[in-house]
């Protein structure tokens, strides 16, 4: 228990806000924690938050380990549309679902390669690189899907979306097995901190030692496989994948979550785990604003006014003030 | 410094070049229709991107133009229809507002030192989700004075019509250039982007260019929503999606560099103008589908990218030539 208790604190501001948002949900909705089982999955308000969260929880994954590197990376809801196109064309066109999940999986890893490349190799700014498959992703699925929305009704690729796995939706397992193996395999090795290392300064990294074009491109391909993975859940969800629309901007939700997890845009220290809370807080405001009767409209303004809030809550405890000397982002050890 | 100018001219020899294979397509893109069409349908592009140059050239990036645009739409038909207020009172009203937004956007970067994708970001949300609160229908204008400000237009020998709101933004992009090149916030711009502490330390007020950039950028973003709204005679809350990536593809496409410091206004224009000839090629040949324009942008983007960063190691490599004794 006490070595839970530094993690805990740190997250205290998160966690009271996800608790006030609930709270109020609660207020508006008093049904909202209500659960029931209903052929062999559990239903309610609160399983419908992390389902409909967790796609937004799934990017916010590997947009944590990018930011984490002093990147960013924009393609996320192209990369999405890709992989679903990808799917659903395969899925109509008769191939087994195993294939149809690889082959999807595999676009959204080499379109994270590509990403990885042109930041690693290439050295451009990680703004840039992705920008130019955030601008031709949507192009690309597209053309796979020939301008138009294909639909399907492979049982196998929708239960993706809508299946159930122990009573849980199968979205929220995937997101939780994902970010348990993620958390492992940056914490229990030295992953995670060799990445915060490259993101707090890339040439001492490399200096010391640490192959930091290796691990960028790798940190790219990873959240080419979120994003990939997000998008097949999207595509099962509506059984059908809309190019136009599929994974539209969730790029920028997916870099708010990791932005309200506390992870900095300015690289190092990050927390993947905080990182799946910032996007159960963005879709437990977005929950609570369609269940009190708000219109939708107010969904956008609400969301600005947390940034803006957020933004001042963490300039206010960096000490950021203009005229201050600027303090530099130590490289502080792991703690997650 | 010529090196550092080669992005514009492979620009300008890629628009020449893709004009000449178009017109040895179809002859008849080689019209003063074709051109003013050119400049009438990318107007509120052009404007915009007038003033992303000058946040890019000083190391920003504004992601909130595509949602100021649409909400000033929203708001001059609102005002015009729901209110009966004369359009150009409309006008000062939407340009004042999206002045003011895009100063405080400034202001909240330089005094918190957040970085500026994050707060236009924020900024993006908040003027496309006001414009959702004032109404999510599309609302015609009908005005009289649209009608007559619609109707304003040059003949040009040929046939081709050089409109008001093409018009416009030439003189935008002429401002742009005056402001950029012949003035002192022009010159600190550049040095912002170039090397900020090192500016700050030469006394370039850094508080007051910031804004005045992010102001700068609003009131275009207005401006642009003013021509949207005369171009498509309505308001709607979801016009303009996504054009801030247009914008920012034709500012690096016309060479700037997105690290800040380095590039021209003229360019901007070279590379709205290419964007305009995609869509116009698409046009003409009619058998391609308009997703296309996307994927050439998106290659012309990836081309001009590397170009630059080509161009910046060379210069680095010839500067270490230089500076070893031998």
């Amino acid at each position: 228990m006490r070595k839970f208790m530094p993690g805990l604190r740190k997250a205290a501001p998160q966690l009271v806000s996800l608790g006030v948002i609930l709270f109020f949900n609660w207020l508006a909705f008093p049904g909202f924690f209500d659960l029931r089982i209903q052929d062999g999955r559990l239903f309610g308000s609160l399983i419908d938050v992390l389902n409909r969260g967790a796609p937004v929880a799934i990017l916010a994954i590997g947009m944590t380990a990018v930011i984490a590197s002093k990147g960013v990376d924009l393609s996320v809801g192209a990369v999405m549309a890709m992989a679903g196109a990808v799917a659903a064309t395969m899925t109509v066109a008769g191939h087994p679902p195993p294939i149809v999940l690889l082959s999807a999986l595999a676009v959204g890893v080499a379109c994270g390669l590509l990403n990885g490349l042109l930041v690693a190799v290439l050295e451009l700014q990680p703004i840039v690189a992705t920008l130019i498959l955030m601008v031709a992703g949507r192009g690309i699925a597209q053309l796979i899907t020939e301008g138009v929305i294909v639909t399907f009704n492979d049982p196998g690729l929708i239960f993706v979306g809508t299946g159930a796995f122990l009573d849980l939706p199968m979205p929220v397992v995937l997101a939780a097995a994902l970010a348990l193996l993620a958390v492992l395999v940056v914490r229990r090795t030295a992953l995670g901190m060799l990445i915060e290392s490259i993101g707090v300064n890339r040439s001492a990294s490399t200096y010391a030692g640490i192959n930091s074009r290796l691990l960028i491109i790798i940190v790219y391909a990873f959240s080419g496989f979120c994003a990939a993975l997000a998008g097949i859940i999207a595509a099962a969800d509506i059984r059908g994948a809309d190019a136009n629309n599929a994974g539209l901007w969730l790029e920028l939700d997916a870099i708010l979550a990791v932005v309200i997890g506390g992870t900095s845009l300015l690289g190092g220290r990050f927390s993947i785990l905080m990182s799946v809370l910032g996007a159960i807080i963005i879709q437990a405001m977005n929950t609570g604003i369609l269940i009190s009767g708000f219109p939708p409209e107010y969904n956008l303004v609400v969301k600005a006014c947390v940034i803006i809030l957020i933004l001042l809550a963490q300039s206010a405890s960096l000490g950021g003030v203009a005229w201050l000397p600027r303090r530099i982002p130590a490289a502080k050890s792991k703690e997650a | 410094m010529s090196s550092r100018l080669l992005p514009f001219y492979a620009t300008l020899a890629i628009f020449v070049l893709a004009y000449g294979v178009c017109v040895f397509q179809f002859p008849n893109m080689l019209s003063t229709r074709v051109a003013g069409n050119l400049l009438t349908d990318n107007a509120f592009l052009g404007i915009v991107a007038v003033g992303m140059t000058f946040v890019i050239l000083s190391g920003g990036i504004d992601l909130s133009v595509g949602a100021v645009i649409g909400f000033t739409t929203v708001l001059i038909a609102v005002l015009i229809s729901w209110y009966g207020i004369h359009p150009l009172a409309a006008f000062a009203i939407a340009l004042a507002i999206s002045t003011a937004f895009g100063a405080a956007m400034g202001v909240v970067i330089h005094y918190l030192d957040v970085p500026a994708f994050i707060v236009t970001l924020a900024g993006m949300f908040l003027a496309r989700g006001m414009a959702f609160v004032i109404t999510t229908d599309s609302i015609p204008i009908r005005h009289e004075f649209y009608t007559t400000l619609q109707g304003l237009y040059l003949r040009l020998p040929g046939g081709g019509r050089f409109t008001l709101i093409g018009g416009l933004m030439v003189l935008v992009f002429a401002f742009g250039i005056a402001l950029a090149h012949f003035t002192r916030f022009g010159s600190y711009v550049y040095a912002l982007g170039g090397n900020k502490t090192s500016a700050e330390l030469m006394g370039v007020p850094v508080a007051r260019t910031t804004i005045g950039i992010y102001a700068l950028s609003g009131f275009l973003s207005g401006l642009a929503g003013v021509v949207f709204s005369l171009y498509t005679s309505a308001g709607y809350s979801l016009s303009a999606v996504g054009v801030e990536l247009d914008t920012i593809a034709a500012v690096v496409i016309g060479g700037t560099l997105l690290t800040g410091g380095v590039g021209l206004v003229a360019g901007t224009f070279m590379g709205v103008i290419i964007q305009g000839l995609i869509q116009t090629y698409i046009v003409f040949d009619g058998t391609l589908s308009s997703w296309w324009t996307k994927i050439v942008v998106g290659l012309l983007l990836f081309a001009f990218i590397a170009l630059q960063r080509l161009l910046v190691v060379l210069s680095d490599r010839k500067r270490l030539l230089r500076n070893t004794p031998t």
